[in-house]
């Protein structure tokens, strides 16, 4: 297929642009395969360059010949075109959404993409499992790499290499695989040094209401533990919820097979219930005609920050047990490619200093998220102006995201990198360039040669000059574990997403900037009076 | 009732602040051991056990880590003996500053002395029993008066360049004789003479006639205040038409004058329904919320007009009786609705267990940001300029505020609240507009309760000058601006012009919860670094860094004087700058004694131990909500996380 069809108007004279925070201005629309773009005549600069794929949804108005598209982006930025001619409106209209929607993941733009800097360094090879491996193996031989699905034949939604017990083989993992859903056996998540604790990550077992067993999965989680160890499993969801899976064919952990166990369960919500909390906390962010009550009842009804406080409260419990309790945790939902995923992840930002780093951090996201099987594509195919409804979307990472954000606020100094970087992470698995996001699982990002065809985030990310922007200037290693305070008191709307394009920021970024003058200026007079 | 000495290392700094840590010692009234300290928000009771002991001026905690609670009685909002439980007797005590502690007394004989003691002690019927009156902070008596000297309203008043072709400084007040809660000196427009200020005054309430309450200079505009008009049956009085008139007058550059009533439309309606048969009477309200500084309008351009009261009402807008003037109303709820709104949101705050939609429910239930935004709303819509930069520099901003501030703890207290609230969301919308910080607003707050100080005592300048403060008592200011470092904003600029006049925006997106104000001594549930501290101490540092650059830099530049002056050649000098024993032992020492604490006190990280936190509880919560899969698949419910 060539865009060339889909394109029907390429281009459009005399269309105004208004969006937020500029004034109106008026310039020649031109449509490309991947971008909108708007540049005014005056100066030959661009006013706006779109990516067709950060479009989530357009709405067309007419008021005679003169038509007007208001854009949605994932970003949450609305814009408006007005475009005079009726016939020309239509045609941008249908091009845009027929642009916006492509099907195939090979006609996105990352394939097409040609970067203008330079690769110092590869992304898609800073982060090697057996790397990560390494600074493990040289603390404790308990643990192996497994190659077992390295044609993805076992668990298609794992990387080719895990890493699980050393006393548990191949043979045993395979029956494992069988046992839990999508064949996601349990595997190592994190090692906790400091104890030897550990957590492990799995999806549910399939017990169904026979109350099917698997002695090797027995054996494998039992493996973890020390002995006369204990152990949690934290479920991430309802007891009730729990129960009703096994009608299914899933299930959890029956107490009697697993007797060094003792299992826990929290509710952290999926799939619509996650979109529909985004869509009406966006919805209430953008109507700023409501009075007090109105906004207040509004930000309650979304249950966004509802979310938020019970995934932290499950990760500050995980982190609870395997610190201070001194035990091990294994953490499963349904399928243990988002919940799950989200308490593991930080749960390991609170307890290890290095995932407060930049490079750490990233690790983690490709760690846990990417390689982990966390399904990109499906979550984030649309955002909050959606009105596609898929059972699929939900902004999983998104709140992962906020998390981290909020941890961040609580700790200001303790993160290498500032709110800028998790907001371009934000936007970036929406739309991008790069081709990190892309895909499902690893399976799939192999199969469309990702490796060889895009370019990697991390390798745009991790250059000096972009990094730069992204460094917290209040950064000063701390090895604790940080307790975040979950009370709703403390947790805040991440306001530099949600009201980012709805209230001006200029003066807490000139705050921000002076702060960064403070810090900077001290580094110098350090450094000055170092000299003498 | 015995009295003993408890000898304490610190005084309580987190009240008397001023006073200097020298050892000390308390008599103490009553002491009672093994009470137990219980935390509010813990679901589980946990507790920590110690000492209470109760002194003439404060109520004292000490647990078994030695950690000191101290709670000046003043303080104390409300005392409540709970139902007898098996652990002993519950007492709750609520703070005017947000603290509520929770004390289980074993014994109830010793719960219910303790309770009538703090009702005897925190209800002072006499101003002389309060704490200002005995509070001596060692200052010598010149010291005392220049503190009172610090703010001078005449000195206010000629920064906006008055008195000036329209305004004069009347005398009228000067016995108090026309307005009881007036200051003496108040400032009139010139065509005002003595008869139109005494006529007016009869027909407003409390004989609280218009005044002059803020002159913009560049605009030549006024915002002046007053309280409501006595209408009654005789509907008119010609004087306070003339009063207005000249108001008007002294507005040369502006054709309307404002006049805004704070009150919410409503409750103009129901009073205007219920004296409709008056007939066809000018309806004027008022409402006495803020009786410090009422009234003030602006006229349509922004350009700020002049004058007014809060008061409107139907025969206004024919301009019969006051041509050039428009109303406007707002919706300022009258005091015992925002004090009714604060119990709740604080009661909803309270709740063990909180969940997010609770919160936001009780946030919206309560009403206190839909309140605080309309009292921001009229602040803007009048004046924009009300918030004009010099005026918020340090001390300026309360002195007025505060001289007339209400002294009746009950009636204020939320409406003062509220206008440091206002600010504070000021600060956070214009970080860097604001040469003090979050630290100077509660430290403000703390004192308009703590009674320490004589400034927030009295409920004018005639009760004050009866009571006389002046000699008797302590002024806050000179305390606050000795320890003004720590309430200096580090990122306040003040040469910029942007902020001469803020253009808050009032979407209620922007408003939040104060969670520094409402939960200032919950502490955990404050984020565990602050940013805040640490710039101030990188200001610090710098401060420091560049005084001992500049005395090096001298230094180097005397020896290589005397050196050119001896030895001509450049590797002499080389020699000096690299081991010249004057200079390094010195820079060493230096360094060491600055640079170290600073770093240090950066590190801390508070509430870096999971006792602090809440989820601990959210496991148990799980544990007895759910008994049944407790008990049929583990047994015993031998959880702790």
């Amino acid at each position: 297929m060539e865009f060339a069809e889909l394109i029907k108007t390429p281009r459009v004279d005399n269309v105004v642009l208004h969006r937020p925070f500029y004034p109106a201005v008026e310039g020649t629309l031109c449509l490309t395969g991947h971008h909108l773009i708007l540049s005014s005549r005056q100066d030959n600069t661009e006013e706006l360059w779109l990516l067709h794929s950060n479009i989530d949804s357009i709405e067309k108005r007419f008021v005679g010949s003169l038509g007007t598209i208001i854009i949605k982006c994932k970003d949450l930025r609305i814009i408006q075109l007005d475009i005079p001619g009726m016939e020309e409106c239509l045609n941008i209209a249908s091009s845009i959404e027929a642009l916006s929607t492509l099907d195939s993941i090979t006609l996105m733009y990352p394939f097409f993409y040609r970067p203008m800097f330079e690769v110092v360094e590869d992304g898609w090879h800073t982060f090697l499992p057996e790397r990560e491996f390494k600074l493990l193996s040289s603390v404790t031989k308990e643990w192996r790499l497994s190659y077992i699905n390295k044609d993805f034949s076992v668990c298609p939604s794992y990387p080719p290499i895990v890493t699980v017990p050393s006393c548990i083989d191949d043979e045993a993992l395979r029956k494992v695989a069988t046992f839990r859903h999508g064949g996601r056996f349990p595997v190592l998540s994190y090692y906790h040094e400091k104890n030897g604790m550990v957590m492990i990550r799995s999806s549910q077992p399939l017990t169904s209401t026979n109350g099917r067993r698997c002695k090797e999965d027995e054996q494998l989680i039992n493996a973890t533990l020390g002995p006369g160890k204990r152990g949690y499993i934290i479920d991430t969801r309802s007891l009730n919820v729990a129960q009703q899976a096994r009608a299914k064919g899933g299930g959890f952990e029956q107490e009697a097979h697993y007797p060094q166990w003792r299992r826990i369960h929290k509710s952290i919500e999926r799939y619509h219930i996650l979109q529909e909390s985004l869509i009406k906390l966006v919805e209430a962010c953008n109507d700023q005609s409501h009075n007090m009550d109105r906004w207040l009842s509004k930000l309650e009804a979304s249950n966004w920050l509802t979310h938020i406080k019970e995934i932290l409260t499950t990760a500050c419990l995980a982190v609870q047990c395997i610190d201070r309790e001194g035990a091990s945790v294994l953490i499963h939902g349904t399928e243990g490619t988002d919940s799950t995923l989200q308490v593991t992840s930080l749960a390991q930002i609170i307890l290890e200093p290095r995932c407060r780093t930049i490079r750490g951090f990233e690790a983690l996201i490709e760690r846990e998220w990417l390689q982990a099987g966390h399904p990109f594509q499906q979550r984030c195919a649309q955002s909050a102006y959606s009105n596609s409804k898929q059972k699929w979307e939900a902004p999983v990472f998104f709140l992962f995201l906020d998390c981290v954000w909020q941890i961040l606020r609580q700790f200001p100094c303790s993160f290498e990198f500032n709110e800028h970087f998790l907001i371009m992470l934000f936007e970036h698995s929406y739309a991008s360039q790069f081709g990190t996001f892309l895909g499902n699982n690893e399976s799939e990002r192999c199969k469309l040669k990702l490796q060889q065809k895009t370019m990697s985030l991390w390798s745009w990310v991790n250059r000096p000059s972009e990094l730069n922007k992204f460094i917290n200037p209040l950064f000063e290693a701390n090895s604790l574990v940080i307790w975040p305070s979950v009370a709703p008191q403390s947790l805040q709307l991440w306001e530099g997403v949600f009201l980012r394009w709805n209230r001006s920021s200029k003066y807490l970024d000139e705050a921000y900037d002076e702060m960064i003058n403070i810090i900077e200026y001290n580094k110098e007079l350090q450094a000055k009076d170092n000299c003498f | 009732m015995l009295s003993t000495h408890i000898s304490l290392e610190d005084t309580p700094t987190l009240y008397s602040a001023p006073s200097s840590s020298t050892k000390r010692s308390y008599i103490w009234r009553l002491k009672v051991e093994q009470v137990k300290l219980l935390d509010r928000f813990s679901t589980s009771n946990k507790s920590l056990t110690g000492t209470l002991y109760l002194t003439a001026t404060h109520l004292l905690f000490i647990d078994s880590l030695q950690k000191e609670t101290w709670i000046l009685h003043h303080h104390i909002a409300a005392v409540e003996k709970l139902a007898l439980t098996t652990a002993g007797c519950p007492l709750v005590i609520q703070c005017k500053n947000f603290r509520i502690v929770h004390f289980i007394v074993p014994r109830e004989r010793d719960c219910h002395d303790i309770y009538n003691s703090l009702l005897q002690l925190s209800r002072q019927a006499k101003y002389e029993d309060l704490y200002a009156f005995s509070y001596n902070p060692k200052q010598n008596e010149s010291e005392q008066i220049q503190g009172w000297q610090l703010i001078d309203l005449a000195e206010e008043y000629r920064r906006m360049d008055v008195p000036n072709l329209n305004w004069k400084l009347s005398d009228a007040n000067r016995d108090y004789k026309i307005c009881e809660t007036y200051p003496r000196d108040l400032y009139v427009p010139r065509a005002a003479n003595k008869p139109t200020i005494v006529g007016s005054s009869k027909f407003r309430s409390k004989g609280r006639f218009p005044v002059l309450s803020y002159y913009h200079q560049d605009k030549q505009a006024a915002i002046c205040r007053c309280s409501q008009p006595l209408s009654g049956f005789s509907a008119r009085c010609l004087e306070d038409e003339h009063m207005l008139q000249a108001i008007n007058k002294a507005n040369p550059s502006n054709r309307y004058m404002y006049v805004m009533d704070t009150r919410p439309k409503h409750r103009m309606q129901s009073w205007w329904a219920s004296k409709k048969d008056i007939g066809r009477i000018v309806v004027r309200i008022s409402s006495k919320i803020w009786r410090d500084e009422k009234i003030r309008e602006s006229d349509e351009k922004a350009r700020l007009n002049a004058m007014a009261n809060r008061a409107a009402g139907k025969g206004y807008e024919n301009e019969d009786n006051y041509s050039n003037i428009r109303f406007q109303f707002v919706g300022i709820e009258n005091i015992h609705v925002m004090r009714t709104s604060l119990q709740k949101l604080l009661e909803v705050n309270g709740t063990k267990g909180l969940s997010v939609s609770d919160f936001f429910s009780g946030l919206e239930s309560s009403g206190w940001l839909r309140h605080i935004k309309a009292v921001l709303d009229a602040a803007i819509f009048l004046a924009k300029v009300l918030i004009e930069k010099d005026w918020i520099s340090f001390g300026h901003k309360f002195s007025d505020r505060c001289g007339h501030l209400d002294g009746d703890p009950k009636e204020v207290s939320p409406v003062f609240t509220q206008f440091l609230e206002c600010v504070w969301h000021l600060t956070e919308q214009f970080p860097q507009a604001f040469e003090y910080n979050e630290a100077f607003l509660l430290q403000i707050h703390e004192h308009v309760h703590s009674c320490q100080f004589g400034n927030f005592l009295g409920n004018c300048q005639k009760e004050r000058e009866d009571l006389k403060l002046r000699e008797k008592t302590y002024s806050l200011w000179p305390f606050l601006l000795d320890d003004q470092e720590k309430y200096l904003n580090p990122f306040y600029t003040p040469s910029s012009q942007k902020f001469t006049v803020l253009e808050p925006n009032t979407v209620p997106f922007n408003f939040k919860f104060w969670r520094n104000m409402y939960h200032q001594f919950d502490r955990t549930l404050h984020p565990r670094q602050s940013v805040f501290k640490l710039i101030m101490n990188k200001n610090d540092q710098n401060k420091q860094l560049e005084k001992e650059i500049k005395e090096l830099e001298s230094k180097i530049k005397q020896q290589k004087t005397r050196h050119t002056d001896t030895v001509l050649t450049k590797e002499s000098l080389h020699c000096i700058h690299a081991d010249s024993p004057a200079l390094k032992p010195s820079l060493c020492f230096k360094k060491e004694q600055t640079l170290l604490p600073v770093n240090d006190a950066i590190r801390t990280i508070e509430g870096s131990n999971t006792a602090d936190n809440r989820y601990s509880e959210y496991a148990e919560e799980f544990s007895k909500t759910e008994p049944a899969v407790v008990s049929l698949e583990y047994g015993v419910a031998r959880m702790t996380c």
